[in-house]
């Protein structure tokens, strides 16, 4: 019986069983934010047992409530701060180098096909997008992830969803990933890896394969991943040229963690994408999903573009184009934030930046902000946003307030038209 | 980590699935840099009418006595039922400590969200998984007869309604084990303790991944 990409990376970094059920692996990368991290330091601190198992394999950020807002958020940044720097923790990013942690610790190319990552976030499945297995953890295992580098997981198993078809014009990563949550459910891929194949899979682009890799948790999924390719060599390129003398040998390296033919999976899903037209949630569950033109003319107060879903260079991208030369919609309110700084000079260069001004948006720094309602746009109660992150949750951005899932391209054309609307008339051909 | 073994205890029912950890513990209560103080903050949204910050009296809150938690009937519960996909959303602990913080020792459900699931463990919260219809039985039980207890045996693996009706259910002897001796990931990892060494030294035989000098 042949083995998942999953059961390889599994098998690679089994460290003990002790029992058929359990499996605890070595970790390649444990990443830290300011809101979960403080509480195992503080913790391993009362233990007298402060140490790091690994510096060099440890990525810390203060991205979720960043500048701090209050007393309280900034006493979490420095203790994330004074802890990094005694234990020499190199790659800790601070204000000016900070972002979205599933956005900037990518694009430093700290993940990379085979690993294994652990992060006290949901959305840490979003590194699946590399081949790697990545999932969210508490905070106790957090601290065991931080002390000896060893994490506990049931033995895995897999979902396979394959892709098949071609995306229409306007219909992106964003929607297809909202059409599978409402086929499967929010339950549909509880202790579940999401593994997605196909024609489709294999033409997105990174930035793509993360969208859909970071939505798998809202299907109850640990981990989405997808198959290491040219696409993820050229990604990574700048980081491993040291590693392989060509992309070719890197491509050829990263087939051996391929799900091997006759792998077995708990379920195999074939969604054909060609007619799924832009996708949008109601209510308050991430399985409440309509085609937009369902939800059309639905007033919005607010809308945002960001997170660690839909805030990179090629969501902005698909935002300015709708917005150039347009404005918001009078009484709605529009807030952007570049997920990390590199997106953020990226898009200056490119004057999206002027684009989003133009049109009438408020320009944030990188961070998680509003997406779970802690700073930075927050909703008051009665109040509806568009937005391109990913929970939807009662409350989620603000108590009473009520959010709208959806791709950059729709969120942009919401801010124009001052109402939920299909994004296509928008687009610019 | 307090060990689990059995407790009696007044069942407070939540019928509503899909439960997510922004409901459990709102986001502006993760502010905080500890483990504890949480459980006057369970369901806050829910529970209160006004919105609550981390600095506020809450006793001194207004509440929704439509809520569970509020009701006379359900106070000093310690036996959660819930529904399906319990927990799901955001990874944060504080869900389980806060529930944990409230008093609650077990909590009952068609389903767990994964991450939920791996973080009850490493806080000594037993969470039980029964089927759906049996779930719904105990609703139609608890809902009808005030002062409805469950007598729950995680030695036997057994649930028992005050007609004396027993139900098996089913847990992972790994879970079972970490469970009753009361042992989350950190304690595994760092059984150190005099008292405790003769178990170590037999851990280091059967986990010696725990004991690996780095």
């Amino acid at each position: 019986m042949g083995k998942t990409i999953a059961e390889k990376i599994f098998a690679a970094h089994l460290k003990d069983q002790p029992s058929p059920e359990n499996m605890v692996l070595n970790l390649d990368v444990v990443m830290c934010h300011e809101i979960t991290t403080p509480i195992a330091i503080m913790d391993l601190v009362e233990k007298g047992m402060d140490q790091v198992f690994d510096p060099t394999k440890i990525k810390a950020v203060i991205d979720h409530v960043t500048p701090a807002k209050d007393s309280k958020t900034a006493m979490q940044g420095k203790i994330m701060r004074d802890w990094a720097k005694r234990h020499n923790i190199k790659d800790f990013f601070d204000i000016g180098e900070n972002g979205v942690c599933h956005a900037l610790f990518p694009e430093k190319g700290f993940v990379r096909p085979g690993y294994t990552v652990i992060m006290g976030d949901s959305h840490t499945c979003t590194h699946g997008a590399f081949g790697a297995f990545a999932a969210g953890v508490g905070t106790t295992d957090l601290e065991v992830g931080i002390y000896k580098g060893v994490c506990s997981f049931r033995a895995p198993k897999t979902m396979k969803i394959v892709l098949e078809g071609s995306l229409a014009q306007g219909v992106t990563a964003k929607d297809v990933i909202l059409a599978i949550i409402k086929k499967i459910t929010v339950n549909g891929a509880t202790d579940k890896i999401i593994e997605f194949v196909g024609p489709v899979v294999d033409k997105m682009t990174m930035a793509a394969r993360m969208t859909l890799c970071n939505m798998a948790v809202e299907a109850g999924g640990t981990c989405g991943i997808c198959l290491p390719d040219r696409v993820t060599a050229e990604y990574l390129w700048p980081f491993i040229q040291g590693e392989f003398a060509t992309i070719d040998d890197a491509v050829s390296e990263y087939t051996k963690w391929h799900s091997d033919p006759d792998a077995a999976y708990e379920q195999v899903i074939t969604i054909d994408v060609s007619s799924l037209t832009p996708q949008v949630t109601h209510g308050f569950k991430p399985d409440q999903v309509k085609d937009v033109t369902e939800l059309a003319g639905s007033p919005i107060d607010q809308v945002y573009i960001g997170s660690c879903t839909n805030g990179r260079i090629e969501d902005l991208r698909d935002a300015a184009s709708i917005l150039k030369g347009k404005k918001l919609a009078p009484g709605v309110r529009g807030i952007v934030t570049p997920a990390t700084p590199l997106i953020y000079s990226q898009a200056l260069e490119e004057g999206i930046i002027k684009i989003f001004m133009d049109a009438g948006f408020c320009v944030l720094n990188p961070t998680c902000g509003a997406c779970l309602g802690m700073s930075s746009g927050v909703l008051a109660e009665g109040e509806v946003c568009a937005s391109t992150t990913n929970r939807n949750f009662n409350g989620r951005m603000g108590k009473g307030g009520m959010v709208h899932l959806m791709s950059p391209f729709s969120a942009a054309a919401a801010a124009v038209a001052g109402t939920i609307v299909d994004p296509r008339p928008y687009l610019n051909k | 980590m307090q060990p689990f073994t059995q407790i009696n205890g007044l069942v407070i029912p939540l019928n509503r699935p899909n439960v997510d950890t922004d409901a459990i513990i709102p986001k502006q209560y993760l502010k905080s840099i500890h483990r504890t103080g949480f459980g006057e903050n369970l369901f806050d949204d829910w529970r209160y009418v006004d919105p609550g910050e981390p600095y506020m009296d809450h006793t001194k809150r207004r509440i929704n006595p439509d809520f569970v938690l509020n009701q006379e009937r359900y106070s000093n519960g310690e036996i959660l039922l819930a529904q399906e996909n319990y927990g799901c959303g955001s990874s944060r602990e504080h869900a389980v400590w806060a529930m944990v913080n409230f008093g609650i020792r077990v909590v009952i459900a068609p389903s767990f969200a994964d991450i939920f699931y791996g973080n009850t463990l490493n806080n000594g919260l037993l969470a039980i998984t029964l089927p759906p219809e049996i779930i719904d039985q105990l609703f139609a039980e608890v809902e009808a007869a005030p002062g409805y207890r469950l007598q729950v045996d995680l030695t036997e693996k057994t649930i028992t309604t005050p007609t004396g009706r027993e139900i098996k259910f089913v847990i992972e002897e790994y879970r079972r084990h970490r469970l009753l001796n009361g042992l989350d990931d950190i304690g595994m990892t760092l059984l150190h303790a005099a008292e405790i060494r003769a178990y170590e030294a037999t851990r280091r035989c059967q986990a010696p991944w725990l004991f690996d000098a780095r």
